[in-house]
């Protein structure tokens, strides 16, 4: 449990310890404002967030694997991968530690968002629920992203490869949601496994949460790939984490 | 203290380290000499629990290197060869991770940290960020992380590589001080170093443990310096 807690403190400490922090929350803060502006948020005469939840897991796939992608390709770099793994400290607990890290750090991304429920709420009188219900459907997908985002880090010692297999995947497996790819889907499989194809993607989860339905096997479906792709990096770390 | 039984280590085609065995004991200072390539640092890796050995094992402080590691990794302290550390963490954050990880708390932190900073000479670069440290003040550093839980087992690898003399006097001193009550596993290729701080030589070339000595009986047996004793062990060319 301290192993947990010394890398978890470390790696969210060490987020804010250089520029990289700030330079990402600027970004991220900027786009994602501006994204929902450009949409159309005002002409759209709703006092909701749908546009800004539309956006975000798109945005969210180049910016989960921009935030992950030091975790383990730095650290394998300059060689403190080796000080790490000498100190008593498991495997499972520096990646569950720095994952978590990196999720903190996206959420008080999210955080940051605030002024734009805020300025929902001064418009109108939206409803509560569904905000928290598409903030809680972000946060999920975010940590998706993170999670594979660490894997790749931890697969190759170069942050570029590993920021671009990560982004690759992401990407992957938000235009495998897409209508297009659903209709080629439907002329090749039958009913029965479309539907089923259908659950598996990310948007099909992710949509049903900000119309507020949150349902367990929405939330089931994220955290179990989320362990999923944890699980990996640990065992990709283990192989080769002194090569 | 250290017991190392058949301990090997292959790297595809290439054999880093081939069934060396040794026994250390408290007091010990051994000095594990040999030319570049010749499989000190991996079988220093595999001490450390960072490597896991193909075959044979170790036992450190009466804890198995392959099935208790973590009781191994609490007991020694390692400095690995290039004193890696988190370039962006100024040097008390760092030895303050290093306290989080070795569970050192409260009052015991306060006190590691009032014996081990001025130990190393380090008060002075506290502040800095490590990325702005010299060479010298790395290595220092990744000693005073090494040591800050006053291990009983310390395994340093080329502890002054990259010193300036003073700072090599100073570190030399340093295990010198500490030799009497641990057990301690230098690799160097200095050889003057091994006359002043070992009491044991071990010879490793080609992953494989050619003498087990000490430097003076090995200076009486060869009647030359060690230089001459090295090249005359290690050397894979015949000398007529």
């Amino acid at each position: 449990m301290n192993g947990f807690w010394a890398v978890y403190k470390r790696e969210l400490k060490g987020y804010f310890a250089t520029p990289v922090a700030y330079v990402f929350l600027v970004i991220f803060l900027f786009i994602a404002g501006w994204w929902t502006f450009r949409d159309g948020f005002y002409e759209f005469r709703q006092a909701d967030m749908t546009i800004f939840f539309r956006t975000l897991p798109w945005f969210l796939a180049f910016m989960g694997p921009a935030a992950a992608m030091r975790l383990w390709a730095e650290e394998r770099k300059t060689g403190s991968i080796e000080l790490l793994f000498t100190l008593p400290i498991t495997v499972s607990q520096a990646v569950i530690g720095k994952f978590l890290a990196a999720w903190t750090f996206l959420a008080i991304a999210l955080v940051l968002t605030f002024p734009i429920p805020v300025t929902v709420a001064y418009l109108g009188d939206p409803d509560a629920g569904l905000i928290i219900a598409g903030y809680v459907g972000s946060l999920l997908v975010a940590g998706m992203f993170l999670a594979i985002g660490s894997f790749f880090s931890a697969l190759s010692k170069n942050q570029v490869i590993s920021v671009i297999l990560a982004c690759v995947t992401c990407l992957a497996l938000m235009l495998a949601g897409l209508p297009t790819t659903l209709n080629y889907l439907s002329a090749a499989l039958p009913a029965g496994l479309l539907g089923v194809a259908e659950s598996l993607f990310v948007q099909t989860q992710f949509e049903s949460m900000v119309k507020g339905m949150v349902a367990f096997s929405n939330i089931a479906y994220f955290l179990i790939l989320i362990t999923g792709w944890v699980a990996a990096c640990s065992v990709i770390l283990n192989e080769r984490k002194a090569s | 203290m250290i017991s190392v039984r058949q301990l090997r280590r292959t790297f595809g085609p290439i054999v880093a380290v081939d069934n060396i065995a040794f026994e250390a004991a408290k007091g010990d200072v051994l000095g594990f000499l040999g030319p570049n390539g010749a499989g000190k640092s991996t079988a220093m890796k595999m001490l450390a629990c960072f490597l896991t050995p193909d075959s044979g094992t170790a036992q450190i402080c009466g804890h198995d290197i392959l099935t208790d590691s973590m009781a191994v990794r609490k007991c020694i302290g390692y400095l690995a060869e290039n004193a890696p550390a988190y370039p962006e963490m100024t040097v008390g954050g760092f030895l303050d991770f290093v306290c989080d990880a070795r569970q050192i708390k409260g009052m015991a932190r306060k006190k590691a940290l009032d014996r081990i900073v001025p130990m190393c000479s380090i008060d002075s670069v506290y502040h800095q960020t490590i990325d702005t440290l010299s060479k010298g003040y790395k290595r220092r550093v990744g000693l005073a992380q090494a040591l800050i839980h006053d291990p009983q087992v310390l395994i340093l690898d080329e502890p002054t590589d990259g010193l300036d003399p003073n700072q090599k006097h100073e570190v030399r001193q340093l295990i010198n001080e500490m030799a009497r009550d641990k057990c301690i596993i230098i690799s160097t290729h200095i050889l003057e170093e091994v006359e002043i701080v070992c009491n044991r030589a071990v010879i490793i070339a080609r992953g494989q443990i050619l003498v087990d000595s000490t430097p003076k009986a090995l200076k009486e047996k060869h009647h030359c310096t060690l230089d001459e004793v090295f090249r005359k062990i290690t050397s894979t060319k015949k000398i007529a």
